[in-house]
């Protein structure tokens, strides 16, 4: 049990004027003016932001099978780096997290690394391979207490499977969190089909091969009265679908991903691999349009899709290079500088969609709470005013492949507390 | 020119010109008893294919050998390659073995590119054909029969000439550098295919597109015929082979229809009886062996005048008379 006092003085609360927020062991104690520090450490915050920790609801931690490239320990680390209270891992590990066993496995390793909370997601069918459902309701009883359900990586193409996938958790108000990809329209696909693709010669992966998914398993919940997550939405038309499925009340939720909300398919005539992702970069209209739709709401929250992979698959041929970004840990700046610096989301909007919502969407407690006396203290510093040139070198995550190498990007995460604990302190791991 | 040659589409008119005119004073050297120039002894090109094709590696082993360079080939079949070495590492081992230029051949687009950006080798990239993205010497070697046949001579480019591409264009590598460097050259370039053989975003690219190849032919002062692969009708591409020929196809019907001084030019090699058929293919206005011939001279260009070094803003052919001399 952690009984240090912690006095973080003269920040902006969710971009608020500035207050002092006095944190007693695992909760906020106190929130107001001219408060005494009466021993506690005193983290003097004068200009920054205070955000309730960030919850990710879309991480790939590789752990067990894939530690060259994140471990949970890295990845955690890498979390906390990135002002990050809570992670979701991905089920696409070897083995896969399939079953009661390794979601447990995974979310004991979280427990132990002490860096953020890592809440597991179950694979939906047995090893992804869209055939036959996982055992969703042992992940979801397993002490892991699995509520967010996905096959990421590959979709659940088949429409019976999702269909039941969707029906079967809502016995335990759980979620199918779908990566939508229909595999016929995206065979040999390699980036995004367009004018670059067609110039380049790279397999084309077509925005509709994701939005007639979309539109799918939009009227499948629907039908089914169940609710689903339509993970890393990048296409204009599938803002218009999630739009249009809201606007009937049904229970429909997205991510965005940073990336999608600022690179475009122009950065892959560079061929470098360091620009190949899954879903591809799309074309300056999709980027506007994912930016408009996390104003307003249509898309409910940024999810990383941190996706680490080791140095040699990446530094290859376009075509050999494995797909996926790091992105923990330049999530919030990009954010920032994509939402914040360009007037579409105040501080406030931002914990709604990087913190408030995706904990909601994954049923977590005590994560996503309101900055107020009484909460836990999970909460993160960012110093919006910081400039400065992304280096990999300083990375906690294992790999080091992200696009934004030597990009200038505004704020820097200064302080992360899980729970009352300091897991960043002046920008540096604790 | 800059240092490699990975696209067509980086080649401006007067580099274009300037391969084309040194293409025609190396070819003057084939009606020589000795075909051969000094003019690269001593410099190492390696033949780096990651896919096979015997016609556009003895194209260029015969373009470097006629220069005097020492080749290497290097074929990833029975190779590291095979045993799971990567591009890099193989790239590393010819940079260490001193390669002047390689020469490569890939399977994925872009990977001449990599090769040619990353660092990981200092000598000059020729991309002899990567993926479904580009291969410019094929595009050169084109642009020079085009030119030698219609009449513009020496720096001259095809200005106003109809060139008529035909086939499966999403997956041809030659489309893609044909329709950069001839509309580079002046011409007016249009791309025949069914509708599923044209990429998206085609509308981006300097051409017109048909589906009609009967609309088109009469007014074409060339017509290019792609090598479609019959595969392509298992991903229903196109309903069967006869019904792809009938209406993309070329026989003698639809070649009488096509100006008398009009040009049929096939990259090879040829499906015979599925994108052209035999009479075509073997008729006079068929260039497809010239352009073989030609493939050889215009690489000797591409060679000569990435390896030459500083000598070549001059004129090349004084250049390659100078070296002739040296050869004496």
């Amino acid at each position: 049990m952690n009984t240090e006092k912690t006095l973080i003085r003269g920040a902006r609360v969710l971009g608020g004027p500035a207050r002092d927020v006095l944190v007693d062991g695992e909760t906020i104690a106190e929130v107001g003016t001219g408060l005494s520090a009466d021993g506690a450490r005193v983290v003097e915050a004068e200009g920054q932001v205070l955000l309730p920790g960030l919850v990710d609801l879309h991480t790939h931690l590789r752990e067990p099978g894939r530690e060259d490239s994140e471990t949970v320990l890295t990845g955690t680390r890498a979390a906390a780096r990135g002002g990050f209270t809570a992670v979701h891992a991905m089920a696409n590990t070897f083995p896969v997290a399939d079953t009661a066993g390794v979601v447990e496995q995974v979310w004991r390793l979280g427990r132990e690394s002490g860096y953020c909370d890592v809440q597991p997601v179950g694979a939906v069918t047995v090893g992804l391979a869209g055939k036959q459902l996982a055992e969703l309701g042992a992940m979801h009883e397993s002490a892991a207490g699995v509520t967010v359900f996905s096959d990421d990586g590959k979709c659940v193409d088949d429409a019976v499977i999702m269909r039941r996938a969707l029906e079967y958790v809502k016995a335990f108000d759980g979620v199918v969190a779908q990566h939508a990809q229909e595999p016929r329209l995206t065979e040999g696909a390699q980036m995004n089909e367009g004018v670059v693709s067609a110039e380049l010669g790279l397999g084309g992966w077509p925005a509709v091969a994701e939005e007639s998914i979309v539109s799918r398993d939009v009227l499948l919940a629907a039908h089914v009265g169940s609710r689903v997550h339509i993970c890393h939405l990048s296409t204009a038309g599938s803002v218009e679908i999630v739009r249009w499925a809201k606007s009937k009340g049904w229970n429909v939720t997205a991510e965005v991903t940073p990336h999608h909300l600022l690179l475009t398919d122009e950065l892959v005539r560079s061929y470098d691999p360091v620009y190949k992702v899954n879903p591809p970069l799309r074309t300056r209209d999709d980027v506007l349009a994912l930016r408009a739709a996390l104003a307003d709401g249509t898309i409910d929250c940024v999810a990383t899709d941190h996706a680490p992979h080791p140095h040699e698959d990446k530094d290859c041929e376009w075509g050999a290079a494995a797909m996926g970004m790091v992105g923990l840990e330049t999530a919030l700046s990009v954010v920032q500088h994509t939402m914040v610096d360009t007037g579409l989301l105040d501080w406030e909007q931002v914990a709604e969609r990087m913190s408030f919502r995706p904990a909601r969407i994954g049923r977590l407690t005590g994560q996503g709470r309101p900055v107020s006396p009484g909460e836990p203290a999970n909460l993160t510093l960012v110093d919006p005013a910081y400039r400065g040139r992304v280096d990999p070198a300083g990375f906690a995550s294992r790999s080091r492949n992200t696009p934004y190498r030597g990009n200038e990007l505004p704020g820097r995460v200064t302080h992360t507390f899980l729970r009352g604990r300091a897991t960043v302190t002046d920008g540096k791991l604790a | 020119m800059e240092r490699h040659l990975i696209s067509a589409a980086d080649l401006t008119r007067d580099d274009a010109v300037l391969v084309l005119d040194t293409a025609e004073e190396l070819a003057r050297l084939a009606d020589r008893p000795i075909k051969k120039l000094p003019t690269l002894r001593g410099r190492t090109v390696v033949n780096l294919f990651f896919e096979d094709s015997t016609r556009t590696r003895i194209s260029f082993e015969a373009a470097a050998k006629r220069l005097s360079a020492d080749v290497i080939n290097f074929s990833a079949k029975g190779s590291s390659v095979s045993k799971g070495e990567s591009l890099k590492d193989t790239a590393l081992t010819l940079e260490a073995m001193g390669a002047d230029a390689v020469v490569i051949r890939h399977h994925d687009s872009g990977a001449p590119h990599r090769l040619a950006t990353s660092g990981w080798i200092g000598g000059s990239v020729v991309n002899a054909g990567d993926g479904t993205h580009e291969h410019p010497t094929q595009a050169l070697l084109d642009a020079f029969t085009l030119r030698r046949r219609l009449g513009t001579g020496r720096g001259g480019d095809l200005g106003g000439r109809r060139v008529t591409i035909v086939g499966d264009i999403l997956h041809s590598r030659v489309a893609r550098s044909n329709v950069h460097l001839l509309s580079t050259l002046g011409a007016e370039v249009t791309l025949v295919a069914p509708p599923t053989l044209v990429p998206v975003g085609v509308h981006a690219w300097p051409c017109e597109v048909s589906y009609d190849l009967d609309a088109v032919l009469p007014t074409s002062d060339a017509v290019m015929m792609l090598r479609v692969q019959r595969e392509r009708m298992n991903a229903a591409y196109f309903p069967t082979e006869r019904e792809y020929a009938r209406r993309y196809g070329l026989d003698g019907g639809r070649m009488a229809r096509m100006p008398e001084h009009a040009l049929v030019m096939h990259p090879g090699p040829m499906n015979r009886g599925m994108e052209i058929t035999a009479d075509v293919a073997d008729s006079d206005r068929c260039t497809a062996v010239e352009q073989v011939t030609n493939g050889v001279s215009t690489r000797m260009a591409v060679l000569y005048l990435l390896l030459g070094g500083a000598a070549l803003g001059g004129a090349p052919g004084h250049a390659a008379e100078n070296s002739a001399e040296e050869n004496t």
